[in-house]
C-alpha cells in the first residue's frame, strides 16, 4: 500500500484514495462530430503501461479533489504529483 | 516404550513448572518453556503425522516456524479446532490438546499409507492426467478428490476468539532478535531513532542465545554471554518497543508491514477469557532492517523424510535449548562445518554420537579437532545412499562419494541410529526482502541467494544477508548500520572476536545413490511429498520455467511453502537443464511468510462490524412497528410491515391496495439528496442530464436520467429548482455516493469552467412521502397554513412551508404514480413529523409500506428502477424512454453513444411488459424468455427483470428486457421453468393509469 502526497491535503494512505485510471485524455468538445471510430478511441482505449504511467486519482476519503500522479506501475513509485490543469514537470 | 530424554538442566525451561498436554489422547508431561515438539521429543515421540500424497509416516523436521511435516490438528471442539499448527511453534500449556493429521483411523495405522506402495503409478501430474477422461466422469471423481484433498480439519462454527488490528509508526523496525537484529535495534534506539524490534519467537536472542562453544567468543566472552548482557540492555532503552512472538507475514511497498502478534496461544485456556487472541499490526516503517537469520538446508537422497531424521541445526537447539535429546544413536551427516558444532554441543551434554558423514573429503578445522578429540567417527567424503526403519529411522547405510561427487564408489556401509541430523548448509531467509520488491542475486562460491538492490529504504543484515559466521556478522554489521542509519559510530566499531569456521562446503544438490532413480525416494518437498524424480520428470515432459514445475509438481505449495527443499528443486533444475541458477531466478516469494488465521485477517470486521449501516432517523419507529428490513447499499431501509403474522406476500398485497384505495406512507429518507448551486447549475444539469432544463421554472420539479458516456442509464431521479441559481437533486437510493463522484469528476476535471458547487446533503433531511387519493386531506392537517389546490400547488411542483416553526421543502412528486407529497425536513425532526403525518392519517386507515410495496407500486406504473430493470447495457431508447431524450441539446453526457452503430440497432434488448396467460401465476425475476422452445438450442431473447402479482389490478404484471421488444407488443413468448412452461404476452409496460389521472385525483 502506497502513500500518496495529495497536492492540497499532504501524505496520506493509499485507503484515502481512489483510482481513475489514464490521465490527460480530454473529452471532445463536439462529439456529435465524430465519426464512431473516432468516438470510440475516446471513450473505450486506454493504455496499459509497465512503467512511467500518467494516472488521475482522488482523494475521495479527503478533500474529495482530482488530481494527476505519474506512477511507475512496475514498483508502485511515484513521481510526481500534479493538479488538474498543470503541467507534469516530467515527461 | 516411553523413555524420558530431558538430558540437562536448561535455563530456557522452567523443570519446577510441569504442563500435562495431550497428543492423540495419550497424557504426557512437559515443562513451561518447551514447545509441543520438543515436550513430545523428551518423551521420545517422533511420529508425529502422516504426509500429504502417499501418507508416509513423518516426524519433526526442524525447530522452526519452517517445519513441514510436525504440523498438528488444535484442540477437538469444532469452533476452535485449528489445523496445520506448526509442532514446533506452539509452546504447550495445560490443557492442549493436539492430534496427528491426514491420517485414518490413527497415525500408527494409517490406510492411505496404501498410497506409499502405489506411488510407482502416483507420478507428479498424476491428476492432471489421469482425471481427464471420460469428461463426464469429472463430478464423480471430484467426490474423491476433494475427500483426499487438504491437511487437517477446519472448524464448522464460528470462531469464539477476539482478534484486533492496530497501527505502528515507527522510525526504524528490526525484524528479527538474532544477534544482528539485537544490535541494529539498539543502535538505532540509542541514536534517538524510535524503534521496533519484532521476533516470532518467544524469546529474544535467536541461535546464539544458546550458543555454549568456547570456540566463538566476544570480547572475550562466550557469544550467549556477551549477548545476554546486550539484550538485557536494550530492554531498557524507552524508544525501544520489543514484540516477541510477533511475526511479520508480509513486506509490501513503501515500507508497509503486516505482522501478526500472537498473545495468548500460549496460556492455559482458562487464561484466555475475553483477551485478545492475535494482533495483526499494521506496520509503517521510514527504515526498515531485516535480519531474519538463514534456514539450514536438508540434504537430499533416498528416504530422507523418516521419522527421526531432523536438520542437524534443530538437534543442536533441542539440546541446547530444550534441554531434550532428540535420539540415543545419532549420527550427522553434513557438507559444511555447522554439524560439528552441533556434535561437539551434544557431547558436552552427554548426548551419544555415533558418526559423523561428511561428504567433503579434505577438512581441517578447530571444530573438527575437537569433534575428533571426543572420539567421534568421521567419514569423510561418504554420503548416506539410504535409510531404513518405517515409524522412525534404525539404520544409514552409507557409501564412498566419487572425486567428481557424481556417483558412489566402494561397498557399502550400515549403521545403526535412531536419529539422523542433516545439514545442507544455509539458505538466507530472503523471503520478506523479495516480498518488498528486492532483487536477489546469487553467489556461486557457496551456492545461495542473497539480497541485490532494494525497493524501498531498508537494509538486510546478518545471515539473511548471506553473512553465515560471527565474524562476518559482527565485521560487517556495524558498517552497514552506519552507513544506513547515517551515523558515526557503533558500539561495537572495535569488538574482539573470537570464531572459527571452516567456511568449505560441497554442494550437491541431489546425492548419487547406487540404486537407479525410479526406486529411489529423494524427498525435495516433505509436505507435498515431491521427489527429487518427481522435478526430472517434469523437466524430461518439457516443462522450464521454475513457477511451472513449481505448480506441475506441487514443490513448495504446501503450508510451509517449501522453506526447506525450494532451493534443492532450483538446483536440479538448474544441474538437469544445464542452465545457471542465478538466471533461473526463484520462485516468487508470497505473504503470509508463515499462516495467518482468518481471523486474525478480519479483526474486529466480523458480524454487525462487517460494513457499517445505516438507519434512517426514522428507523427506530420502524423496528418498534416490526417492519421487516433490507439492505439497499449500506442503508437499512423498511422491507414491509407484516402484521398479526402475515407473510411477506399478504403485507405487501395489503399495503399496495391500502397506498391505492386511500392512503400509505413511506420512508424516502435514504434518497440520495445532491444541493447544487452557482450560476452556472441550469448548464451543468443540462450537460448531464439527457432532457433540458434551462426553461424549468423556480418551484418546479423534473424527472431526469443521467448516463455514462458509454450512453447508457446511470442514474435518475427528481430534481427541484429551488430558486434562480440553486437546485436540489435526488438520486437512488444506492447510487447516491457514485453519481456525486460522477459530478465532481466533471465539475472538476472536463469543465472547471463552470461556476457551480456541490454538497450532499442526504443525511441532512428526513424524507416523508404520503400518497394515495387522501394523501391531500392528511397533509391538510399536518401544514394547515400551505394552500394544496392544484392551481396554487400543482404537480411537480415545490413550496416552502413550516410545520410547527420548523421549515420545511413539500414536494407534490410520485413514484407510484398516485397524488402525493414529499415532505423533506431537517433530520432530527423526521420522526416527529412522521408519526404526525401517522395520526393525521389515521381516520383513512394511512398505511405505512416499505420498499417492495413501493416496487410494485412503481411498476403498476412501468417505472423504471435503476439497476433492477436497467443493468449499465440499457439505453433510455432501450426503455421506451425516447421523450426524456432532448433532440435540441446539442451535447450531453453520452448523447454521442446513443447513436453509435450497436446502440441503434433495432434488436437490441428492449423494455416491456409481461402479462401471463394465467393472472395468477406470477414469474421469476431473472426468468429467461424464449419464443422457440423446440429449436435447439433454445435461442434466449431476454429475462423478467420486476415481476409482482398486482392486487390493485387483480393479476400478474412483470417487466422484461427482449430482444427487439418494442414491436413485439402482442406476440405471445414462452417462460420454460424447471417443471413448466409459462405462456406469457409481451404488453406495455404500463399498466395501471395510462393517462396519469390518479396523480390529481
Amino acid at each position: 500500500m502506497f502513500i500518496i502526497n495529495c497536492p492540497y491535503c499532504g501524505e496520506r494512505e493509499q485507503t484515502e484514495f481512489k483510482a481513475g485510471g489514464e490521465a490527460h485524455i480530454v473529452r471532445p468538445k463536439q462529439p456529435t462530430e465524430l465519426s464512431d471510430d473516432e468516438w470510440a478511441e475516446y471513450l473505450f482505449m486506454r493504455k496499459n503501461i509497465k512503467g512511467i504511467q500518467f494516472e488521475r486519482w482522488i482523494h475521495i476519503h479527503g478533500c474529495r479533489k482530482w488530481f494527476n500522479v505519474v506512477r511507475d506501475t512496475s514498483n508502485d513509485e511515484i513521481k510526481a504529483v500534479y493538479k488538474m490543469g498543470e503541467k507534469p514537470l516530467i515527461k | 516404550m516411553t523413555k524420558n530424554l530431558r538430558v540437562k538442566t536448561s535455563k530456557f525451561i522452567d523443570e519446577t513448572y510441569k504442563i500435562s498436554f495431550k497428543f492423540n489422547n495419550k497424557t504426557f508431561y512437559g515443562y513451561k518453556g518447551d514447545t509441543l515438539a520438543s515436550a513430545l521429543l523428551a518423551n521420545n515421540v517422533h511420529l508425529i503425522g502422516r504426509s500429504f500424497k502417499y501418507h508416509r509416516p513423518r516426524g519433526i523436521m526442524t525447530a522452526g516456524s519452517e517445519e513441514p511435516n510436525a504440523i498438528v490438528q488444535l484442540h477437538s471442539d469444532t469452533s476452535r479446532t485449528e489445523p496445520n499448527v506448526r509442532a514446533t511453534e506452539i509452546e504447550i500449556y495445560e490443557g492442549l490438546d493436539a492430534s496427528s493429521q491426514n491420517c485414518w483411523p490413527s497415525v500408527n495405522f494409517d490406510i492411505g499409507a496404501i498410497n506409499n506402495f502405489l506411488s510407482p503409478i502416483l507420478p507428479a501430474g498424476f491428476y492432471y492426467k489421469t482425471f481427464m477422461w471420460p469428461a463426464n466422469f469429472w463430478e464423480k471423481y471430484e467426490y474423491f478428490i476433494r475427500k483426499s484433498a487438504g491437511l487437517g480439519k477446519s472448524p464448522t462454527e464460528p470462531d469464539p476468539d477476539i482478534y484486533e488490528h492496530r497501527y505502528i509508526h515507527c522510525d526504524v523496525l528490526v525484524i528479527g532478535a538474532g544477534i544482528s537484529g539485537i544490535l541494529a535495534a539498539k543502535t538505532s534506539a540509542k541514536n534517538g531513532l524510535k524503534t521496533l524490534l519484532v521476533d516470532e519467537k518467544s524469546y529474544l536472542g535467536g541461535s546464539t542465545i544458546y550458543q555454549d562453544s568456547e570456540h566463538f567468543k566476544i570480547n572475550n566472552q562466550i557469544s550467549s554471554s556477551w549477548l545476554e548482557k546486550e539484550i538485557n540492555e536494550i530492554k531498557k532503552i524507552e524508544n525501544l518497543e520489543i514484540k516477541t512472538r510477533t511475526s511479520v507475514a508480509a513486506f509490501h511497498g513503501y515500507n508497509f508491514l503486516l505482522a501478526r502478534e500472537n498473545l495468548t496461544d500460549h496460556l492455559p485456556l482458562e487464561q484466555r477469557n475475553n483477551k485478545i487472541r492475535h494482533k495483526l499490526l499494521k506496520i509503517r516503517a521510514k527504515k526498515v532492517i531485516t535480519a531474519t537469520g538463514a534456514l539450514e538446508r536438508p540434504l537430499i537422497f533416498d528416504n530422507n523424510d523418516r521419522p527421526g531424521i531432523l536438520l542437524s541445526s534443530a538437534i543442536g537447539k533441542y539440546a541446547s535449548l530444550f534441554g531434550v535429546a532428540c535420539g540415543e544413536k545419532n549420527i550427522l551427516f553434513t557438507n559444511n562445518d555447522t554439524a560439528y558444532e552441533t556434535a561437539n554441543s551434544l557431547f558436552k551434554k552427554g548426548i551419544n554420537i555415533e558418526a559423523i558423514i561428511d561428504n567433503r573429503e579434505e577438512i581441517d578445522s578447530k571444530l573438527i579437532k575437537e569433534a575428533e578429540k571426543h572420539n567421534i567417527k568421521i567419514y569423510k567424503g561418504y554420503t548416506v545412499v539410504n535409510t531404513s526403519g518405517y515409524k522412525r529411522i534404525n539404520k544409514v547405510s552409507i557409501m564412498q562419494l566419487s572425486k567428481d561427487g557424481q556417483k558412489v564408489i566402494g561397498s557399502k556401509i550400515s549403521i545403526p541410529c535412531d536419529c539422523l541430523g542433516i545439514s545442507g548448509g544455509w539458505t538466507p531467509a530472503v523471503h520478506l526482502f523479495t516480498q518488498s520488491g528486492g532483487k536477489l542475486k546469487f553467489r556461486d562460491e557457496d551456492q545461495v541467494f542473497i539480497p541485490d538492490t532494494y525497493s524501498s529504504d531498508q537494509i538486510s543484515i546478518g545471515s539473511c544477508n548471506g553473512d553465515f559466521t560471527l565474524d562476518e556478522i559482527l565485521f560487517n554489521l556495524p558498517k552497514i548500520l552506519k552507513k544506513f542509519l547515517k551515523i558515526n559510530k557503533t558500539d561495537y566499531d572495535n569488538l574482539e572476536i573470537q570464531s572459527s569456521f571452516n567456511k568449505s562446503k560441497r554442494n550437491i544438490w541431489f546425492l548419487p545413490s547406487d540404486k537407479v532413480i525410479g526406486k529411489t525416494k529423494p524427498f525435495v518437498d516433505y509436505q507435498n511429498d515431491a521427489t527429487a524424480k518427481d522435478i526430472k520428470l517434469a523437466l524430461r515432459e518439457g516443462f522450464r520455467s521454475i513457477e511451472h514445475v513449481k505448480r506441475y509438481t506441487t514443490t513448495g505449495m504446501g503450508t510451509d511453502q517449501g522453506k526447506l527443499g525450494n532451493m534443492h528443486a532450483l538446483g536440479i533444475i538448474s544441474e538437469t537443464s544445464k542452465s545457471k541458477m542465478g538466471e533461473l531466478g526463484t520462485t516468487t516469494f508470497r505473504p503470509p511468510y508463515t499462516p495467518l488465521t482468518f481471523g486474525t485477517i478480519v479483526g474486529r470486521n466480523v458480524g454487525e462490524y462487517f460494513d457499517i449501516f445505516r438507519k434512517t432517523p426514522i428507523h427506530e419507529w420502524h423496528v418498534q412497528n416490526k417492519a421487516e428490513f433490507e439492505n439497499v447499499g449500506q442503508w437499512k431501509r423498511a422491507w414491509f410491515y407484516p402484521k398479526n403474522g402475515e407473510s411477506m406476500h399478504d403485507a405487501v398485497q395489503r399495503e399496495s391496495k391500502a397506498a391505492r384505495d386511500s392512503a400509505g406512507i413511506l420512508d424516502a429518507s435514504t434518497l440520495g439528496k445532491i444541493d447544487i448551486q452557482g450560476t452556472d447549475a441550469s448548464e451543468f444539469l443540462n450537460r448531464i442530464y439527457t432532457n433540458a432544463w434551462s426553461k424549468l421554472a423556480i418551484g418546479k420539479c423534473r424527472y431526469g436520467l443521467m448516463l455514462n458516456e458509454d450512453g447508457m442509464v446511470y442514474d435518475d431521479g427528481v430534481t427541484t429548482r429551488l430558486s434562480e441559481n440553486h437546485y436540489i437533486m435526488t438520486t437512488t437510493t444506492g447510487g447516491a455516493a457514485t453519481v456525486l463522484g460522477k459530478l465532481e469528476d466533471y465539475l472538476q476535471t472536463e469543465w472547471p469552467e463552470l461556476d457551480v458547487y456541490l454538497t450532499s446533503v442526504t443525511d441532512h433531511y428526513a424524507t416523508v412521502s404520503v400518497c394515495g387519493p387522501n394523501s391531500k386531506k392528511i397533509i391538510s392537517q399536518v401544514i394547515p397554513d400551505l394552500d394544496l389546490s392544484d392551481e396554487n400547488f400543482s404537480h411537480m411542483s415545490y413550496k416552502n412551508a413550516k410545520i410547527e416553526g420548523i421549515k420545511c421543502r413539500v414536494m407534490r412528486i410520485s413514484f407510484t404514480g398516485e397524488h402525493s407529497y414529499e415532505i423533506n425536513i431537517q433530520a432530527n425532526y423526521g420522526e416527529s413529523v412522521w408519526k404526525k403525518c401517522i395520526k393525521a392519517g389515521k381516520e383513512f386507515n394511512i398505511t405505512p409500506y416499505g420498499t417492495e410495496t413501493m416496487h410494485l407500486l412503481r411498476a403498476e406504473k412501468g417505472f423504471i428502477i435503476v439497476g433492477q430493470d436497467t443493468d449499465a447495457t440499457v439505453t433510455p431508447i432501450d426503455l421506451q424512454m425516447d421523450w426524456i431524450v432532448s433532440k435540441k441539446k446539442y451535447d450531453f453526457i453520452g448523447k454521442r453513444s446513443l447513436y453509435r452503430s450497436d446502440t441503434i440497432r433495432e434488436d437490441r434488448k428492449q423494455l416491456v411488459g409481461l402479462l401471463t396467460e394465467d393472472p395468477e401465476e406470477v414469474l421469476e425475476e431473472g426468468a429467461q424468455i424464449v419464443a422457440d422452445i423446440n429449436k435447439s438450442p433454445i435461442e434466449m431473447l431476454g429475462h423478467v427483470t420486476s415481476s409482482y402479482y398486482s392486487p390493485n389490478l387483480k393479476k400478474s404484471i412483470a417487466l422484461g428486457v427482449i430482444k427487439g421488444g418494442k414491436k413485439m407488443i402482442g406476440q405471445r413468448l414462452i417462460i420454460p421453468m424447471e417443471n413448466k412452461k409459462i405462456n406469457v404476452t409481451v404488453a406495455d409496460p404500463v399498466f395501471l393509469d395510462k393517462d396519469n389521472k390518479r396523480l390529481n385525483a
